[in-house]
């Protein structure tokens, strides 16, 4: 696995464009931090940046690079190799790059600029979202095999997370106005890493706001020690099911 | 020719008013080894004018009435003590004075207000540099006129609403000084109820269980540089009018109906110079009418200001809106309230002219802050990607958010506030 695992990693880094993502990140970081005066502000810029641009370099990279290296998962298939070992470090080697990446792009800032609670859930947060669209894009590759329609799925999933499913919460909730939906909310968010972890960050962030009728439900379940690990569990397991999915499928799957 | 003897006239008018005074003026001691032991006994003997001086000690001696125009000074902070049972102080003469007390646990009963000074219809009175600790009421005033309250210092350590009282608590009462007081720990920190005329200024009241400060039918006061801090629902101000606020400093009111600042019902006030800061909503006015908002600064609140339809002729000008979460809420589209000149850290117009004044149009109602004002729970919302979209689309094509509601000319730069 490790050797797997090596090559993997090589040939990510010979694509270069991991590299150029972590210079993106850096620069992005380094001139939000610069620039805003008010690291409240700042804090926020770099919210909507980890919650859009991470989750759609990770997928969408993740899954091209997936199908590119369709011969090279077919060699390796052709040894004594378990399936599930190459799949596994398929998946190490990718997210493992994409942290690193994140972490040498963002998380270098942050501790710089910003070492301080909100920026350190803001960078686990990162971290589990490279981990999770990593996973979904394993996933998306591994059951279309054309890779149009794989990429094309990739994005739609993307899409979906990070802008239809709120636009669906919001449609459900002016339906469903009449009925006492604060509590559902708190279940309905946890079908979303990406909603899921704009709330976390967002209740050391914006605690004034959060403490209205609402925000104090959300707030009395995710913001107690109890809360936050449900949800890091919940996010843990949107990385890990879709691999297990995939892991499943990729053993029986005709190459 | 006629001045020398004016200044004689003068002169000996002084001098009979000294020796007259003098003359009539005696002084008490009370305490261990002093002419008197008890405060009661003291009082017995004095008459108007006198001055009882109170000596370090423990004094129970139940409910103190003080029935004559005397000065009750505490030599170090002698401790008067209610043992939970009692009134401390009652003072029902005119001109009394008060000074330099430690009164401790007035008795606690919600059929009698019990305080630990309590006035009763006396004017003139003067209540400074006391210490208040475990009180059910502070000090209260009824049917008091121009009586001061300086400088005291009142704790206590309530648990429930219904078993608390105020700190300072003025009722049916007129032209009070309420001044560098310092109040925690009671229901509310300052009430005033039908009291008028009256400046309250340069208090601090935190960590009060209900509001910092409250009053209701109270016309014509004025607040300066008070500090309200840490309250349970912060400051509600209710049914008066002509009231001025400057330079008060109102922060950290966090919680499911904490305002900074509650206005309901209240009309031709002033309301300037003041610090709203890290308030789930700095201001919140209902009912209000003719309010003159200037120079006030809002910083880190959720919303700095709810602006609610029933509102009229509400002026804000010049004010700062620093990083909050949402600038301004509101109810409905019917806009009677003006906004100008103000400085909002989420303008993104230009400055063509370069007269510091942006040339385009600030909305401070965003999209969703009308969306969660119509549906509570879209606060899952806050901050997405969906959200910040609408918010665009809106401020291009202003359709759901109430299109009066603008600032014409808002500043480039923040105010020097």
């Amino acid at each position: 696995m490790q050797k797997i695992l090596k090559y993997v990693i090589i040939d990510i880094l010979r694509n270069k464009i991991v590299i150029g993502y972590t210079l993106f990140l850096l620069a992005i970081t380094m001139s939000i931090f610069n620039l805003e005066d008010q690291s409240t502000k700042g804090l926020l810029s770099l919210l909507n940046i980890i919650l859009i641009v991470v989750p759609l370099v990770c997928i969408l990279f993740s899954a091209i690079y997936v199908y590119n290296s369709s011969e090279f998962i077919e060699l390796l298939v052709s040894q004594p190799i378990k399936r599930s070992t190459i799949l596994l470090s398929m998946f190490t080697g990718l997210s493992f790059s994409m942290v690193v990446a994140f972490l040498i792009g963002t998380g270098i800032p942050i501790l710089l600029f910003e070492p301080t609670s909100t920026g350190i859930t803001m960078m686990g947060m990162g971290v589990l979202l490279t981990l999770i669209f990593v996973s979904v894009a394993l996933l998306t590759a591994v059951y279309a095999r054309d890779k149009a329609k794989g990429i094309g799925w990739v994005i739609l999933l993307w899409l979906y997370f990070s802008l239809l499913f709120d636009g669906l919460i919001l449609f459900i909730l002016y339906q469903f106005s009449d009925y006492p939906l604060e509590k559902a909310m708190v279940g309905v968010s946890a079908l979303n890493p990406i909603d899921l972890s704009r709330i976390l960050v967002l209740l050391k962030m914006d605690v004034s706001a959060m403490m209205g009728y609402t925000g104090a439900i959300f707030r009395n379940f995710f913001g107690t020690q109890y809360g936050f690990w449900i949800a890091i569990a919940v996010m843990l397991m949107w990385a890990f099911i879709p691999l297990f999915i995939t892991l499943r499928k990729f053993k029986r799957k005709d190459l | 020719m006629g001045g020398p003897v004016t200044m004689k006239k003068i002169f000996i008018v002084l001098l009979c008013c000294l020796i007259f005074k003098t003359g009539s003026t005696a002084i008490l001691k009370v305490g261990k080894g002093m002419p008197y032991t008890t405060i009661k006994s003291a009082l017995q003997a004095a008459v108007d004018g006198d001055v009882i001086y109170v000596y370090p000690g423990l004094y129970q001696e139940q409910n103190i009435i003080i029935d004559k125009r005397i000065t009750l000074k505490g030599v170090q902070f002698p401790t008067l003590d209610g043992e939970k049972k009692y009134e401390v102080l009652s003072i029902k003469a005119h001109g009394v004075w008060v000074e330099g007390l430690r009164v401790i646990r007035s008795g606690v009963s919600s059929i009698k207000d019990m305080g630990g000074i309590k006035v009763y219809d006396a004017n003139d009175v003067t209540i400074q540099n006391n210490i208040l600790e475990e009180t059910f009421f502070g000090i209260y005033i009824q049917y008091g006129s121009r009586c001061n309250i300086l400088r005291n210092r009142v704790y206590s350590s309530q648990k429930t609403e219904q078993q608390s009282g105020n700190g300072i608590h003025a009722w049916k009462s007129d032209s009070l000084q309420i001044s560098g007081n310092l109040i925690q720990g009671h229901r509310d920190g300052i009430y005033l109820e039908f009291a008028t005329h009256s400046n309250i200024t340069e208090n601090i009241s935190e960590g009060n269980l209900r509001y910092g400060l409250h009053f209701m039918f109270s016309h014509d006061n004025h607040y300066y540089a008070n500090v309200f801090s840490d309250n349970g629902a912060g400051v509600a101000v209710m049914y008066s009018q002509r009231v001025e606020m400057r330079y008060n400093v109102f922060k950290d009111n966090w919680g499911d109906a904490a305002y900074g600042l509650l206005l309901k019902e209240m009309s031709d006030c002033k309301i300037e110079n003041n610090h709203f800061q890290k308030n789930t909503v700095g201001i919140y006015l209902e009912g209000a009418s003719r309010i003159s908002m200037k120079e006030n600064n809002f910083e880190l609140n959720g919303w700095a200001m709810k602006l609610m339809a029933s509102c009229m002729d509400v002026n804000v000008t010049r004010c700062n809106f620093l990083s909050n979460t949402f600038d301004v809420g509101t109810n409905g589209s019917l806009v009677l309230n003006h906004f100008k000149n103000n400085y909002w850290d989420k303008y993104e117009g230009y400055d063509l002219n370069r007269n510091g004044e942006g040339d385009v149009p600030y909305r401070p109602v965003s999209l969703f802050s009308m969306v969660i004002e119509k549906n509570p729970p879209a606060m899952i919302l806050i901050r997405s990607f969906m959200a910040t979209l609408l918010d665009r689309t809106e401020k291009m094509i202003p359709t759901i958010t109430p299109e009066n509601l603008k600032d014409e000319s808002p500043m480039m730069k923040p105010l020097k506030l």
